[in-house]
């Protein structure tokens, strides 16, 4: 498996990799259409037990309609959808040991804190002690107990947030979808949130499906991100396989940033792959992923901006991966400046560097003359 | 801002706030000062026909001893004859069923509407206004021509064999009914539909995401959440029926008690201008309070939606 | 999760209309009726439109009835729109509850009280009873339901635009006009429609207030109907609907093509790149 060349991720929960696994949830070339428009467009994806699956996509990928099929608000014109084995397309919503915690909270506006979260409980006509001591439980677990006789527009932002999650969560469902949860908080707040709702998972043990537009976001909390365009999954892995080995073009310029540089493959060596452009002064030598890759075939050599090494002084080899150019424009972020450099034939190039030091005077300025560096598997080859 | 700007700006804002004040003040407020002094006042077989008018060209003090000639002798006829106690009765019993009927016909097309296509809606919407626009009296006369015993209502039951002899609808409380729930059904869908169409459809799809099914969610989430929109549309309707001309007048007979009609017999038919006051003043008094509670929900849900 | 209206809903609604056009359209119907009873049928005519427009009274009548809608509608406007503001952007002044208790009261003020009260306000100050009373008196209750069509308007206004204009210069007075008013012109209109057709509409008040030589059509067409049923009633019935059905049905598509225009430039301006 590649992710080995990603460092030490500590990761001993991959049932996706085990064959015998059973899947907890199953699409089965499910096809969702609304008039002309293809929704999700047959596909077909599992979700295990105790997973925290992302589904990240720009908006009108057909990530929430995923969501909303497994809820139930919406079936699927064709294919099947499965839960522990058992096709589920037919039954209502209500009747689903599913619970969704909506994007707009949905929190019923006459109901308190309390009211909100015992509501589903009582739906199972669960003996009234029962409830209080669930609902007692979920304010405790989500620290809301100051709350509890407020109305929803009492609440803050980041509270109405906790109540609706305690509410999807009392009824102990078997599958928790959560629709875009942390959209609607600030930036810090939604940072917190995010390893709480880790946590919580953790504690409860239950599967997570999230839907999110923010990457980051979805490389936080999950185990596995399956990224959507135009109704079809475009890749599904670990956040650090799709970070470091992103399966297409477009899968890497999503999720972080990245530089590309085109050209035609020159040679294929055991395991490795050179590529070259007229328009670059230097060969590019890169790992090969694709086991299919042939001379002469256009590809794309994507390298996230971190892994350029910028210099002031010339490196001994400067025949491959290595390009100069001037500093165009530089971005301080604080922890880390992105260097654009603009090479010969017009293109850009970023590089990151970690501000180590307090800097009084930068060491690279504007329209300096800087070399770029590479190693050869700082860099992805991509055909698409 | 810059003082040269601030002096115009308060002159104006004292100029919009002052004409519409002054307005309502000389043309609604005032009014029913007077209407209540008249109620005190005793007919007299003159113009105006009411004593005593307070002339105050014989001076000052002549007016003040007029005010002793004020008494309660109106009010005191108008709880002595069962007439007026009875019209006052039947009024609010009418007022009463006819919101009563309004709210059953009007939620169910109210939420009809809001559970329609988007596009349709603002048509929809303007097809409940329409009727609303053209006439009230015509609106009232159309169904002389269809309650009457030779009626179209009753050429048509007798042609299809349901009854053989007309039924007698005009001239019955039934008539007014009718008309009421047909003449007022805009006033009551408009703000049951306002209520239930500005409601987040995801409130629905989150009690069935925890197990209520759709007949108890409209019970636990829907109605409780339209209730403004009953408050308003109950009010918008009863307030105006108890008070009501028109409808008892052209489609009641000549049992239909109602306030409305007993007011305008006593101004213009015995030209009692007194009495007709004291049982104005009787009816606002009665209405004040649902009035005051209109007008607060009014003023509530303005600072909601602000 | 089924979309969509229910049977039942479409069932409401559909009776719910049903219930609420077919006497207007019987109405419309017997106005054609060649016969003088309106509930049989003798065939197709237009005598009654004739009768009508040879009736002189009728016209003077109508003729009345047009010069103070328009007056009380145009002033119950400005005025109106002035309640609306003052409900709207001042918080708090000296009267503001009895400000607007009495802007929303009227609304459901029954006619006669509203009536009776205004005549016994003429005769005490011993105005002339005429034109300008039932003016006054259909200015002061079609001001309130201006104030409130206008007043929705406002509250979901946004105030930025007008910091915006006054931010680039423009004095507050001169924002007004330039800016909010273009804003909220539509509710304004519909205001003014809504004060003018209720004007059209009234029996009581004015049955109250008028005087010599001040008859207004809805006084003429209900003393015409407590002598009974006729087609002529029908044909001006049929007349003033068809004026009121075309000037909201008018009005409600052109706001309806705006609308639809600006969100089609939308749509452009958000494909462009």
């Amino acid at each position: 498996m590649a992710a080995k060349a990603s460092g030490p991720i500590k990761r001993t929960f991959t049932p996706w990799d085990d064959p015998s696994a059973k899947p907890f949830i199953q699409f089965e070339n499910v096809t969702k259409r609304f008039g002309d428009f293809v929704a999700v467009d047959n596909l077909s994806l599992d979700i295990y037990e105790r997973e925290f699956f992302s589904l990240l996509g720009p908006s009108g990928c057909g990530k929430t309609t995923l969501l909303r099929m497994l809820a139930g608000f919406e079936a699927p014109s064709e294919g099947r959808l499965l839960l522990e084995g058992q096709d589920i397309s037919g039954v209502p919503p209500h009747r689903r040991p599913v619970n969704m915690m909506f994007q707009s909270y949905a929190l019923f506006p006459h109901m308190s804190v309390e009211g909100n979260i015992a509501f589903g409980l009582k739906q199972d006509r669960m003996p009234k002690a029962d409830i209080d001591a669930r609902v007692a439980e979920m304010l405790r677990l989500t620290k809301l107990e100051p709350f509890a006789k407020r109305k929803p527009h009492q609440l803050s932002g980041g509270q109405r947030q906790r109540v609706a999650l305690a509410r999807s969560i009392a009824k102990q469902p078997k599958v928790l979808l959560l629709d875009e949860p942390l959209g609607a908080l600030d930036r810090k707040l939604r940072e917190e949130t995010q390893f709480e709702l880790m946590d919580l998972q953790q504690e409860l043990g239950l599967t997570f499906v999230i839907v999110t537009h923010d990457q980051e976001e979805a490389m936080t909390v999950s185990d596995r991100i399956a990224v959507m365009d135009h109704g079809k999954l475009v890749q599904v892995a670990s956040p650090a396989e799709i970070y470091e080995f992103p399966s297409s073009r477009y899968v890497a310029d999503f999720i972080g940033d990245v530089n590309f540089m085109s050209g035609k493959v020159s040679a294929v060596t055991d395991g490795g792959v050179e590529i070259r452009d007229d328009t670059l002064s230097c060969s590019i030598a890169a790992h090969l992923e694709n086991p299919g890759t042939k001379v002469g075939d256009d590809v794309w050599l994507a390298i996230r901006p971190e892994k350029m090494r910028i210099s002031l002084d010339e490196p001994g080899d400067t025949a491959t991966n290595c390009v100069s150019g001037e500093v165009w424009d530089i971005g301080y972020l604080g922890g880390v400046s992105v260097y654009h450099v603009k090479l010969a034939n017009g293109n850009v190039v970023k590089s990151t560097v970690t501000n180590q030091t307090r800097l009084v005077e930068r060491p690279i300025g504007w329209e300096d003359k800087v070399w770029l560096t590479w190693p050869h598997d700082a860099g992805v080859v991509l055909t698409a | 801002m810059t003082a040269p700007n601030a002096k115009p700006l308060i002159k104006s804002k004292f100029f919009v706030v002052f004409v519409p004040y002054l307005w309502l003040f000389l043309f609604f407020l005032a009014p029913f000062l007077i209407v209540l002094k008249i109620s005190l006042s005793q007919t007299a077989i003159a113009m105006p026909p009411y004593l005593p008018t307070f002339d105050f060209s014989e001076g000052i003090g002549a007016a003040f001893s007029e005010l002793k000639e004020l008494s309660l002798d109106n009010y005191a006829f108008l709880f002595s004859d069962s007439l007026y106690i009875k019209s006052y009765l039947s009024s609010l019993q009418i007022a009463l069923i006819s919101t009563a009927l309004l709210l059953a016909i009007g939620y169910p097309i109210a939420y009809g509407m809001a559970r329609s296509p988007k596009a349709w809606r603002p048509t929809l919407v303007m097809l409940v206004i329409l009727p609303f626009w053209t006439s009230f009296l015509i609106r009232v006369y159309a169904w002389i021509g269809i309650l009457s015993r030779e009626g179209l209502l009753n050429t048509f039951l007798v042609w299809t064999g349901l009854i053989d002899t007309p039924l007698t609808i005009l001239s019955t409380n039934i008539a007014v009914y009718i008309g009421i729930v047909y003449s007022y059904l805009p006033f009551m869908v408009l703000p049951l539909y306002a209520a239930l169409e500005k409601m987040d459809e995801s409130l629905l799809e989150a009690a069935s995401d925890l197990g209520c099914p759709p007949l108890k969610t409209f019970w636990v989430v829907t109605f409780p959440l339209s209730l403004p929109g009953v408050v308003a549309g109950c009010f918008l309707v009863f307030i105006p029926a108890v008070g009501e001309f028109v409808i008892p007048d052209l489609l009641g007979g000549s049992s239909t008690l109602m306030i409305g009609k007993t007011l305008w017999a006593e101004f213009f038919s015995n030209r009692d201008w007194p009495l007709a006051s004291s049982v104005a003043v009787i009816l606002l008094m009665i209405l004040v309070i649902p009035i005051v509670f209109f007008q607060n929900a009014q003023q509530r849900q303005q600072e909601r939606d602000s | 999760m089924k979309k969509g209206p229910s049977l039942f809903n479409v069932v409401s609604v559909t009776l719910g209309f049903a219930f609420l056009y077919l006497p207007i359209i019987l109405l419309v119907i017997y106005s054609f009726n060649s016969g003088r009873n309106v509930a049989i049928w003798a065939g197709w005519s237009t005598k009654w439109y004739v009768a009508m427009v040879q009736n002189q009274q009728l016209l003077d009548a109508a003729w009345v009835t047009l010069r103070v809608g328009l007056l009380s509608a145009t002033v119950a406007t400005v005025l109106g729109t002035m309640a609306a503001l003052t409900l709207v952007r001042h918080g708090r002044f000296m009267g503001r509850t009895l400000f607007s208790g009495m802007v929303y009261a009227p609304l459901v003020m029954p006619e006669v009280i509203t009536g009776l009260s205004l005549l016994l306000l003429f005769v005490a100050i011993n105005f002339d009873r005429g034109f300008w009373t039932v003016t006054i008196a259909h200015i002061t209750f079609s001001l309130c339901f201006v104030a409130v069509v206008v007043q929705s308007r406002l509250v979901t206004f946004d105030r930025s635009m007008e910091e915006a204009a006054m931010d680039l210069g423009c004095p507050p007075f001169k924002t007004f006009f330039v800016i909010t008013l273009p804003i909220i012109l539509p509710a304004i209109i519909a205001g003014w429609m809504l004060a003018f057709t209720l004007s059209l509409d009234d029996l009581v008040i004015a049955s109250f207030t008028t005087g010599p030589g001040a008859t207004t059509l809805p006084m003429r067409i209900y003393s015409a109907v407590r002598l009974g049923v006729t087609p002529e009633i029908n044909a001006v019935s049929t007349v003033l609907i068809a004026v009121v059905t075309v000037g909201v049905v008018a009005a409600s598509l052109i706001t309806k093509r705006q609308e639809a225009e600006r969100q089609r430039a939308e749509r452009l301006a958000g494909a462009a790149p």
